[in-house]
């Protein structure tokens, strides 16, 4: 009898020791991550002057309809009636036709405003962010077409689903309180 | 048509293709007094709710273990883990978990560049702190996860206590894989293939879908299959759980063995009273023991074998940067040895077994989901009284 009760005396003992060993191991792993914590918080955003318009960005986003659209920097923009983010490469006639349009969901709204500017909007629940307006805008153009996670509809996933498949590491954490990285006259 | 454009462009490509980005036309001033418009820059949630999270969090926690453990009340704790996947799952959509946080916390550790967020942090610290005092409550009623399954048991079947260990290891090497992949960069192995995350935000691609369905059509035979046999969280709960200051007891007072409670746990996790001695005093046994215990180096070893050569073809898969490389081969060779031992400790633990006098559900492995209480007679006479 006696000795069953040693034996859990010392059962409880080493249980003890080890509960603590355990209890000092998250403690101490807390503060170490504490310590690397900045307590603030971070969204996903895309660098604009990295992203290369890819098109991941439409099919990467764990949602069905991507979180990234296309903005529109309109002081960047030259305002051409020969928009190269509005009309495809070789457009039969310059007309606002969807078979003109580089745009495969015609999300891009054309409106004059004096000879010979015309104004470039997106329409966002159109747009997927498949970036053909932005590598046309780009390549061509001003740039002032480009590509932004919308934090209206981002879920703000852990990590970015098309963090991992950007060919460009263009998707980055910033501070949330500093959620855009636009584009700007340079 | 195409001329017409091309002799617009020609000129200005060639003065401009080296100056990328410069404005190749000048925005114009305009002269009807046309304003510009702005770009809407749409914010995110607010922080202060990020905070409300971790509050409702540890009030769940709170209520989680207080229910288990002295109201004693599987319908209250059943409520209480539907709100929680209300909030947590849906309301929240999922993020952030717990579960999920482990990535976070292994990058910070690894790379000195990414900082925490605070409340990523308090997500994977405060279910690890109430394990160690009171046992894996979380499980139970807080982990959206675990809810989303916990609601697809209908007709759980028992599985061999030998093939729960086994399939239990893949528990083991994902949270090695896992915490390997977050630390190097690579990618959050646990948000990217989380199997109910789809269903939470009603939204996602056929994988994700399939995904969610497959599991919860397991759950309904086997409870909770992404918790017994995946859940990376769930390996370091079940660890701290053995050692917790109170557990979840099957009976209010004391154990009468009427058997009454014997497979009422659709986890398996109600083991009945040892019959005679703990198993390693019998000779077969004691040379099962020695044997393993030769093995568990051995095993390590072999792990460890197997990070070093599965490693570089997961980074050449994931794309790992050149400069985490080195620091990937290390910690896999690592996370290998960790498995090796986990898988040691499987095989040591089989042979020794525990004396045990009463009907208990083992700590490791019992989610606090409170379904046996009501089985207990002493637990109905108290209630009578
Ligand atoms: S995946 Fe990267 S490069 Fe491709 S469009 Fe998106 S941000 Fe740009
Ligand atoms: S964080 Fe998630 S929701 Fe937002 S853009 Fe990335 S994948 Fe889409
Ligand atoms: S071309 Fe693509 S990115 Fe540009 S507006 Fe259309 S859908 Fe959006
Ligand atoms: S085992 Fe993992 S998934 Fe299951 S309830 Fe626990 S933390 Fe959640």
């Amino acid at each position: 009898m006696d000795e069953k009760k040693n034996q859990y005396s010392r059962r409880d003992i080493l249980r003890h020791g080890v509960w603590g060993a355990c209890a000092a191991g998250v403690a101490g792993t807390g503060a170490i991550l504490a310590s690397k914590s900045r307590g603030q918080k971070y969204v996903w955003q895309i660098d604009p002057y990295k992203c290369t318009a890819c098109g991941n960005c439409a099919t990467f986003c764990v949602l069905q309809e991507s979180a990234v659209k296309c903005v529109h920097a309109y002081a960047m923009c030259g305002y051409c009636d020969l928009c190269t983010g509005y009309y495809r490469p070789e457009p039969k006639e310059l007309n606002t036709a969807a078979e003109n349009q580089l745009c495969p969901r015609g999300a891009i709204k054309r409106t004059y405003v004096e000879d010979p500017y015309f104004e470039y909007t997106i329409d966002e629940t159109k747009c997927n962010g498949c970036g053909k307006c932005v590598m046309g805008c780009t390549s061509f153009g001003n740039g002032s077409l480009f590509l932004q996670i919308r934090h209206d509809r981002c879920v703000g996933c852990n990590e970015c689903a098309i963090a991992i498949a950007c060919p460009e590491n263009a998707i980055v954490r910033v501070p949330a309180e500093e959620p855009y990285l636009l584009k700007d006259r340079r | 048509m195409t001329r017409r454009m091309w002799t617009y462009l020609l000129p200005v490509l060639m003065l401009c293709v080296l100056a990328w980005g410069v404005e190749r036309f000048p925005p114009p001033q305009f002269e009807s007094g046309h304003q510009v418009p702005q770009m809407a820059t749409p914010l995110p949630r607010a922080a202060v709710w990020d905070w409300i999270d971790t509050g409702v969090l540890f009030a769940a926690l709170c209520a989680a273990s207080w229910l288990a453990l002295k109201k004693r009340n599987r319908k209250w704790i059943a409520g209480l883990m539907i709100f929680s996947l209300l909030y947590f799952g849906f309301w929240r959509r999922g993020c952030v978990c717990p579960v999920g946080a482990i990535g976070n916390a292994a990058l910070a550790a690894a790379d000195s560049s990414y900082a925490i967020p605070a409340v990523v942090l308090a997500f994977f610290l405060l279910p690890l702190i109430f394990t160690l005092f009171f046992g894996r409550g979380f499980c139970g009623a807080v982990c959206p996860l675990g809810a989303v399954q916990d609601l697809f048991i209908i007709r759980p079947m028992r599985v061999l206590p030998a093939l729960e260990a086994g399939l239990r290891l893949f528990a083991y090497l994902y949270l090695a894989a896992a915490a390997v992949m977050a630390a190097t960069g690579t990618m959050f192995l646990i948000c990217r293939y989380d199997p109910f995350v789809t269903l939470f935000r009603f939204d996602g691609n056929w994988n994700g879908w399939v995904l969610t369905a497959s599991f919860l059509a397991i759950s309904i035979f086997i409870a909770r299959p992404y918790c017994r046999f995946l859940c990376p969280y769930g390996v370091i709960l079940r660890n701290l759980s053995r050692l917790s200051k109170w557990r979840v007891t099957i009976t209010p007072d004391e154990c009468i063995h009427c058997r009454l409670c014997e497979n009422v746990c659709p986890f398996g996790a109600i083991s009945e009273p040892s019959k005679v001695l703990p198993l390693a005093e019998t000779a077969e046994n004691k040379r099962r023991l020695v044997v393993f215990i030769i093995l568990a180096p051995i095993l390590a070893a072999a792990g460890g074998w197997l990070g070093w050569t599965v490693y570089p073809m997961l980074a050449k898969q994931g794309g790992v940067a050149e400069s985490a490389k080195s620091l990937g081969i290390k910690l896999a060779i690592v996370a290998g040895v960790f498995v090796g031992l986990a898988a040691a400790g499987k095989l040591i633990g089989s042979v020794i077994g525990r004396r045990q006098e009463d009907y208990e559900a083992r700590r490791a492995d019992c989610f606090a989901c409170g379904r046996c209480f009501e089985y207990c007679p002493r637990e109905q006479l108290k209630r009578k009284q």
